[in-house]
């Protein structure tokens, strides 16, 4: 699967951080060598990419499964994996082997689990996880109870730099809920948690990231109290970042009506003023992630009662289309678009990918961003069709895929 | 959804149409108001059935119901088997709670086994908010929600409606709504589906309805349902035409909601003095089982006058007979219900 010879993909609209511009990309030795308007030379293999967009692989930072044929549908070409498995990610030796399971084609950047067996109580050996391919630190599902664990987790990974990804619910708070406290809880009579669950948790981990000085990235910040936090912290100078899903740009509660357990999420879906409020802050750059949760669940999860069904959504196949809709709406441009996909998540990972400039990993892809289809839960290419945006139209789609310079059958 | 040409001008039944186009009976969210006051005036008939020395008839012999509880019921699962055995339909009980569901298996599993056996109609309770809802989309009869979780409970609704017009009407009022009446609706409403029941469906027979409990033990966003919200007893009791109590639920509760039942009594429960602040004559209702001395002293709940708790029971059976009644004219192929699509 090594590229055997320097190949150019020509004729495209080249995504930059910068910008958009017609022009090309040529890979040499699975790297990118240059971008330019003509960069083109004998002797390579081309590609023609007929004015559709040259764009980098997804990094999609925080999924529960290894689920390659829909990370490729979707133009995602590494993923962080969280240490929710089973086993949990705690062991050097299981990190090592999931660091492993998607090559040549897709690659796996582990993320080592905060605390063994993820009980939130004892520390995990993450130094030695770092070694053998941890990129990472998470909390798993769910967040750290206990402060004074936290804090000594945020030192330690502070020493490593490590960044550690957290999920911010209030565990007190959440209890056993599976939606927001609202209106929508209160008509289904859905166990409930108010949604300051959210920005309870944030505001002990940015007051512990800050006392230690460690990296802190919140996978889902989903309500306008959390984002307000955040920003603050930004502006503060702190290192603390933030990611969501579409799932709570495109849908609020609203969406659990029938019982819909596709909907089923966690953190719940919020109100739609928190919906607004996500949306504002992948405009005003509060949000620098977006990524899939991928996390497919077959019909002995899904098909339950509501609160009894296991949280989560098949993402990977949507995320792309679904952040598209967020540049026909004017919230952001293409450039910024791919730096939420894939520049700021590989650059919390530390990993040589995620943007098209020379010496980049060549992973690649080609996007037609008008492309209409319809989503479809009983004809996804994941593991699982749970995905809250059934049966809806999207635009934007992936024709060409490249990892390391070698093109994936898509 | 209701098509169109079941919709009556105003309030009264269809003329010609079926009028309840539904297949099950899952919420009262679900229904229209005539198709509410259509199973009040059906269930108006077998309370006089019920009060004859003989009261069998074989309007559904031959039928099978299944009574599949997976929540523990005494009073809600005696009065559908009672319902069923007197329109001679013959009658089974599952009590889930102690049976395969224990062993692992699905609940849709438990549903495409139930289906499997042809019964004829189903009456489920289950702890989880939709699950009748979902066994309904998988079975091919009609299926009575007797409970599910913190939803609806759409059965209680309608004999607490049944046993209010009948108690209106032995005090000479002959509406056959609620239209200016108050209602308030005390107790553990987070937790209570007959409180959403009975808001959705007093709402829709023109009632005002009020709600009252301490906040921790009140849904929020319920002000959005168009109610009044109090948290002090005597404000929501102020000039009230029916006090309906609610007992705490502390088998749903996750955690401690309150600090003792006494203390709840002190601030919730209904006593004598406290019922005196409601309107002269208030009627009381409570859906079982009372917890007497907490949300409800005695002497309140045995006020022969006032209180038509014992009622209540009473009217439950009338309305699951016309519930099962209604829901199986289509198999039974009674004229004018075997044309149309249920909804």
């Amino acid at each position: 699967m090594k590229q055997l010879r320097p190949f150019t993909i020509k004729n495209g609209l080249v995504v930059t951080p910068s910008g958009i511009a017609e022009g090309a990309v040529r890979c040499e030795d699975g790297a990118i060598s240059a971008v330019g308007q003509s960069a083109w030379y004998d002797g390579d293999e081309v590609v023609d990419a007929r004015g559709k967009l040259i764009a980098p692989g997804l990094v999609d930072l925080g999924v529960f499964a290894i689920d390659k044929p829909a990370f490729h549908f979707g133009g995602i070409t590494r993923a962080a994996l969280m240490p929710d498995q089973s086993p949990p990610l705690d062991h050097p030796a299981r990190v090592r082997f999931a660091a492993q399971s998607g090559k040549p084609d897709f690659w796996v950047h582990p993320i080592a689990a905060a605390t063994a067996g993820l009980d939130g109580t004892h520390l995990a050996e993450v130094a030695l996880m770092q070694d053998a391919g941890a990129r990472a630190i998470a909390t798993g599902r769910k967040w750290i109870g206990d402060s004074g664990v936290m804090l000594r987790l945020l030192q330690y990974a502070a020493m490593l730099d490590l960044v550690v990804v957290t999920h911010a619910e209030d565990a007190g708070l959440a209890g056993n809920a599976a939606a927001t406290a609202g209106e929508m809880a209160t008509r289904l009579g859905l166990p409930s948690a108010p949604k300051e669950a959210e920005a309870l948790a944030i505001a002990r981990d940015i007051a512990l990231a800050e006392a230690s000085g460690a990296r802190l990235h919140l996978r889902q910040v989903t309500t306008r109290g959390g984002l307000e936090l955040v920003r603050s912290a930004k502006a503060r100078g702190l290192s603390v970042t933030a990611g969501v899903t579409p799932a709570h740009f495109m849908l609020s509660d609203l969406a659990l009506g029938d019982y819909r357990t596709f909907a089923r999420l966690s953190p719940p879906l919020r109100s739609e003023e928190d919906r607004q409020a996500v949306i504002e802050a992948v405009g005003d750059g509060t949000i620098d992630v977006i990524s899939s949760g991928h996390d497919p669940r077959g019909p002995e999860d899904k098909r339950l009662p509501f609160a009894d069904a296991a949280p989560g959504m098949a993402g990977a196949e949507t995320l792309l289309a679904m952040t598209l809709t967020l540049v026909r709406d004017e919230v952001i441009d293409l450039a910024r678009a791919f730096d939420l996909l894939s520049r700021n998540p590989a650059r919390l990972l530390g990993v040589n990918a995620g943007e098209i400039a020379p010496g980049k990993e060549a992973d690649l892809a080609i996007i037609d961003p008008e492309a209409p289809w319809i989503v479809d839960s009983a004809k996804m290419t994941a593991q699982a069709g749970n995905t809250p945006f059934d049966r809806q139209p999207v635009q934007g789609r992936v024709t060409k895929l490249f990892k390391g310079g070698t093109q994936i059958d898509l | 959804m209701t098509s169109t040409h079941n919709i009556p001008a105003s309030g009264r039944f269809p003329a010609g149409g079926r009028a309840f186009p539904h297949r099950d009976l899952i919420a009262i969210g679900d229904l229209e108001r005539h198709e509410i006051l259509y199973l009040l005036a059906e269930a108006e008939q077998y309370v006089a059935f019920n009060r004859q020395a003989s009261k069998h008839s074989d309007r559904l012999a031959g039928l099978t119901i299944i009574n599949a509880f997976f929540e523990n019921s005494t009073r809600t699962l005696l009065s559908f088997e009672i319902a069923g055995k007197r329109l001679g339909a013959d009658v089974v009980n599952m009590h889930a709670a102690q049976s395969s569901v224990k062993k692992g298996e699905t609940l849709i599993d438990t549903a495409v086994t139930l289906n499997a056996m042809r019964a004829d109609a189903i009456v489920i309770r289950h702890g989880s908010s939709g699950a009748v809802g979902l066994i309904a989309s998988k079975v091919d009869c009609p299926v009575l929600n007797a409970g599910d979780g913190q939803h609806e409970h759409p059965t209680q609704a309608l004999l607490d409606a049944l046993a209010l017009r009948m108690k209106l009407r032995e005090r000479g009022h002959d509406a056959e709504d609620f239209t200016g009446l108050t209602v308030t609706i005390c107790g553990d409403i987070l937790h209570s589906r007959v409180a959403r029941s009975n808001i959705l469906s007093l709402q829709a027979l023109g009632a005002t309805v009020r709600v009252c409990a301490p906040p921790a033990l009140m849904p929020s966003g319920i002000a959005r349902m168009e109610i009044e919200v109090h948290h002090r007893f005597d404000d929501a009791l102020a000039g009230a035409d029916v006090v309906m109590m609610l007992r705490l639920q502390n088998e749903r509760m996750d955690g401690q909601f309150i600090p003792s039942p006494r203390e709840f009594r002190h601030l919730y429960g209904l006593t004598t003095e406290r019922l005196a602040l409601a309107a002269p004559d208030a009627i009381v209702m409570h859906p079982g089982p009372m917890n007497r001395g907490v949300e409800i002293d005695s002497d309140v709940a045995d006020l022969e006058s006032r209180s038509i708790i014992t009622s209540q029971v009473e009217m439950g059976v009338a309305i699951r007979m016309a519930s099962l009644d209604v829901l199986t004219r289509k198999t039974r192929q009674i004229s004018g219900w075997g044309e149309g699509e249920w909804v």
